[in-house]
Parts: structure tokens; sequence; C-alpha cells
């Protein structure tokens, strides 16, 4: 467990060395500067702010000024907005951000979950097919669509909730269902299979021959080992909820990192796009290890090591 | 225990045996293919989904064509035209017809979906494949490059590339296979590792067959099916990514649009012209439905464990 926990780690340290050396190139090899599209802009100037900003050293220097910086967590300034820094703007974005990413998070565990157990209850009833209706809607819906037709019934047709902006609760609700749309129909469908499985087990007859009621059958017996595998989804589900909110923020108009982020790809703002980008890849890369952790203590079966992969 | 019934020789009676009988076949035989295609014909969502896609690369293909509009001249007199029998789809900003643009994106997307997944097929298969067969030091390797390249997070990557590439169809394609060949080749990997020990694959390799003939003749057909399935799901993925990127304005450039950029030049406009979104939004959901019902489908038909 310990050799491979390391093993992990140390593969860990070396995707991430790859994404801060492939964003660091990436980003230099385009052609002009951060302040070519100032214009007029007397040379004078443009040297000093680019021996400010140490962009006028060799690029190999640069490069390990980058990483050393990326170390101590200071990913520099940001070239578009001069007065604040990268790190500036994750602090100010990132709790936007996770708030709206927890509460879909939450909608999205329940609300699969729910649906999951039901459709696999009622195996081949109209419930099974509504919840697998909804399921693969949920699938083939992009959200930005979503959130757009959101946006046009509940606000502008019926003004129930706020059509954009983050103030008030009020506010949060329409972006969390529009971003917890697709992780809640993968939860759903993945719960569902797991349940149908487990339910044809024999300890489940055994349950019932014992002459336990159905209740006790499914949230005691059925539900507990079938939602073993729903915690490996915990991963990718983090990765969904990130990306969802690039476009769940700029439809709202949620000040989150998300929204940020595709601004500085509009402006192409490049230090703001390498520090998310490398602050993004750390919270998925970490979140996944987390996962394949957790699953192993609440699933006693499965022993992490090199032995039982094959 | 008592028993009342007299058992006499007379009740007993062989029963001739027919050696025949024992080898009749009751079912028509089927090879997998035949079978799986047999089953897919019985789901009637999944063949609905199949002629719904059919019918929009038809439509993809000639209506841009045909249509005496084109999806470039604008026509600033006519711009945010409602659905009229002159534009069934109506305008948009810049009075360009919606309809041909509609079809436009079309064309695009299903490129981008179906190029993808045939790239990640062709790395994937190669890939996985090797590693799988030789095993050792170099599956040790090729899977540990693959676990590192897994875990670098996939839309991040792409849209990195896609900050610093060309904007165009062939980026996108670039940019969606570059970590995406990754799932095929596991799969691949996992299924031949699975198969390689059997005998057939003994007997092919005792008749003198090379690990070339062994890997594409023998062990891929025999992983198809899992292929198949990820590569039918890999194409609503592309497309949605494709999407996904052309709705942050990292897509194909203009005048050329896909659903996605349709779909965000039609957001901030939902309000008053609301065709603008409705027309590419119900486009790609419906594509992406049928995709993804057909991919299903095909799951089901290819697995032996729902053989009725």
């Amino acid at each position: 467990m310990i050799r491979y926990l390391g093993k992990r780690i140390l593969f860990m340290i070396i995707s991430l060395f790859l994404i801060i050396t492939v964003t660091f190139f990436l980003m230099h090899s385009i052609p002009g500067g951060p302040f070519t599209s100032e214009k007029n802009v007397p040379d004078e100037i443009k040297k000093s702010l680019e021996a400010y900003y140490g962009i006028d050293k060799p690029i190999g220097e640069q490069y390990v000024d980058y990483l050393k910086r990326v170390i101590t967590w200071d990913l520099g300034p940001s070239f578009s907005e001069k007065s604040s820094t990268v790190n500036d703007v994750i602090n100010r974005g990132f709790p936007v951000s996770a708030h709206l990413g927890l509460q879909a998070i939450a909608i999205a565990i329940t609300g699969g979950i729910t649906l999951g157990v039901i459709a696999a209850l009622r195996h081949n009833k109209w419930q099974d097919y509504s919840a697998m209706v909804i399921a693969v809607l949920g699938l083939s819906v992009p959200s930005f669509i979503l959130a757009a037709f959101y946006q046009y019934f509940f606000a502008i047709k019926w003004g129930l909730f706020p059509i954009a902006k983050w103030e008030t609760f009020e506010h949060t609700v329409l972006p969390s269902f529009a971003l917890s749309a697709l992780p809640m129909a993968f939860i759903a469908r993945l719960t569902r299979s797991n349940m149908i499985e487990v339910l044809a087990q024999d300890y489940i007859k055994t349950a019932k021959a014992k002459g336990l009621n159905t209740i006790v059958i499914t949230v005691k017996h059925a539900v507990r080992n079938a939602l073993l595998p729903v915690i490996t989804y915990l991963g990718p589900l983090t990765a969904g909820i990130l990306t969802g909110t690039f476009v769940i923020e700029r439809i709202f108009g949620v000040p989150g990192l998300g929204r940020e982020f595709v601004l500085s790809i509009t402006n192409r703002d490049y230090t703001v796009i390498m520090g998310t980008t490398v602050f993004y890849s750390i919270i998925l890369i970490v979140m996944v290890l987390l996962v394949d952790i957790a699953y192993t203590i609440v699933d006693p079966r499965i022993k992490l090591s090199d032995a039982g992969k094959e | 225990m008592q028993n009342n019934i007299q058992l006499t020789k007379e009740l007993f009676e062989p029963i001739s045996v027919d050696l025949r009988q024992a080898e009749e076949i009751k079912r028509p035989s089927l090879s997998f293919w035949a079978d799986a295609w047999r089953r897919l014909k019985m789901n009637k969502v999944a063949m609905a989904s199949l002629i719904f896609i059919i019918v929009l690369l038809l439509c993809a293909i000639f209506i841009p064509i045909l249509s005496s509009n084109d999806y470039f001249t604008t026509d600033l007199a006519g711009k945010n035209k409602k659905p009229s029998a002159e534009h069934w789809f109506g305008t948009d900003d810049l009075g360009r017809d919606m309809f041909v643009r509609v079809w436009y994106g079309a064309r695009i997307s299903l490129e981008v979906g179906i190029a993808a997944a045939i790239v990640d097929l062709i790395i994937g298969i190669i890939w996985g494949g090797i590693a799988g067969f030789y095993g050792g030091k170099v599956d040790e390797v090729m899977m540990r490059i693959a676990d590192i390249l897994f875990a670098v997070p996939y839309l991040l990557v792409v849209i990195l590339l896609m900050v610093v590439m060309p904007p165009g169809v062939g980026t996108i394609i670039i940019a969606l296979t570059i970590t995406g060949w990754i799932g095929m080749a596991r799969i691949v990997r996992g299924q031949i590792l699975q198969l390689k020990s059997q005998e057939f694959v003994l007997a092919a390799r005792s008749l003198g067959a090379d690990s070339k003939r062994l890997i594409f003749k023998h062990l891929i057909p025999n992983t198809l099916g899992p292929i198949i399935v990820t590569l039918s799901l890999t194409i609503p993925s592309a497309i949605f990514a494709e999407s996904f990127l052309s709705f942050i304005g990292l897509g194909v450039a203009a005048p050329i649009a896909s659903w996605g950029t349709m779909s965000n030049e039609g957001l901030p406009a939902m309000k008053y012209y609301p065709w603008r979104l409705m027309f590419p939004a119900i486009f790609i959901s419906i594509t992406m439905l049928a995709f993804n019902l057909l991919g299903d489908g095909i799951r089901d038909a290819v697995d032996p464990r729902l053989r009725k």
C-alpha cells in the first residue's frame, strides 16, 4: 500500500511537472509578447516593462524562474489587469466557484443516486424508463444549452429566479442546477446498473428469505454495495464540475474562477491562463488520488497494490 | 417410507438414441456480428437513432450544396429576421441564413466527431495492442506514459492547445486526440492481456504466425466489441467538446460556424430573437442524444450476457 502510494505520488509529481513545462513552453511559442498589443509604446518603456516582468531573459532562465515561483506558489502578475496578480485572481474567483461547485455536487449526488435507485427497484417499469430518459437527456444536452433554457423559462418567462449575477441564495439556484445536470445523469446510470447487479446477488435473496422488509434490504444491503463504484466517479465528477463552471459562470455572470479563466483566454492573458491551468491541474490530480485512497478505505476487498492490478 | 406404486419392468422402455439429433443446431448459426446486428435491429430506439444519424449526414452533405442561400453572405437590411418561407430558420445578426448555417455547423460537428474518433481508434489500437501483446517492460513503460498523460486534465490541455494553435477544424481534431486516445489504448490492452493466454493464440503461434499477424489477425478482431462500444461513445464526446470549445470562443474561425459558435452568438439575443439560439441548440442536443442512444444500443447488442 505504502509503496503503491509512493509510486502514485511520484507519477502525480511527474504529471504536474509535465503540465507546468508544457504550459510554459506553449505560452512562449506564441509570436509576440504580452505587450505587443499596446499601441504606441515607446521602445524604452517596453524594454523596462519587459525587464520588470523578467521576460527579457533567455527562455531557459525564465523557465527555471517560473518553476521556482510555482513551487513557492507565486504565479506572477496578470498582464491584462495590471493591478492584480494571478494569485489575486485565484483567491478572488475560487471561493465563488467552489461554492457553486459544491452545491452542484450535492445536487448531482443526491439526485443521481435517488434516480438510479428508483430505476433499479422498478427495473423495466415506467419509473425505470422515465429515470433513464432524464439521465440520457442530461448526458446529451450540453450544459450551456440547459443553462440558457433555464434562464429563458425560469427567469425571463416565469420570473421565479434572478436571471444572472451572484448575490443571494436565489441567485445560486439556477447555476447550480444547470451545472449538476451532466454528473447527475452519469451517477444515475452508474447507480442503476450497479443496483441491478447487486439486487440479483444471493445475499439479497438470503435477506429476503429471512423476512427483512424491502426498505431494510434496499438501504442496508443493496444501496451500500451499489454505491461503491460511484465513489470512483468522484474524481471525474470534480473535473466535470470544474470545466462546467467555465460556461455556466459565463452565462450566469458568476464572478468565479471559471469565468476569469475564459476571460483570460479571450484576452490572451498568458500568465493567468498558465496559473489557472496549473491550479486546476493540481486540484484534479490530487482529487483523483484522494478518491483512489477513499475507495480502498470504503471497500476493504480492494487492495491498492501492483500485484492486484492485472 | 412406504411406496404403493409397483415398479415393474414393463413401465420402462429404452428411448432410441439418435446421435444426429444431439448434433442438431436448434437456432440458425450466426456469427458474432450477425447476432449483434440482429439484436441491434430489434432495438427500436437504437435503430431510430441510426436512421437519424444517416439522414443528418446526408443533409449535412447535400443541403449546403443544393440550397439557394449560402452561409457567409451578409444582408444587414434583413438581419434578425424571424423564420419564414425564404429563411426557414430565420437570419442572424448579420442577416446570414440560419438554415444553411445550421447545416454547415452539422458538417463541422460530424467531421470533428468522426475524425477524432478514428484517430483515437488508430493510435489506441496500436499503442494498446503493442503494450498488451508484448507485456513486461514494454507494457510497463508504455502504460506509465499513458498514465502520466491520463492524469493531465483533458479539457485543460485541449484549451491550452487551442489558445496556441491557429483556429480551425484540424486544430480541434489534433487537440481532442492528443490525450483522447488513452481510453481506447487502455481498453485494447486489457482485452489483449486477457486473450493472449488463450489456446487459439497458442495454436496460431505454433503454426508459425508472427507477432504482427497474431496482433492484427487474431487478437484485435476479438476485441472489436469493446472497441466499437468505446468508439460509438467517443463520437458524441468529441462533438460535445467541439461545441464546448466553440462556445467559449476557441472554435472554428468566422465566417464558418459550428453549432457551438452559433449558440454562443445566439445567447445574448435569446430574449428577443430566441430562434438564433434555439435551432443550433436543438440540433446539438438531438444529435448528441442520437449518438448516445445508438452507443447504448451497440453496447447492449455486443454484450453476450444480454443475449436472448
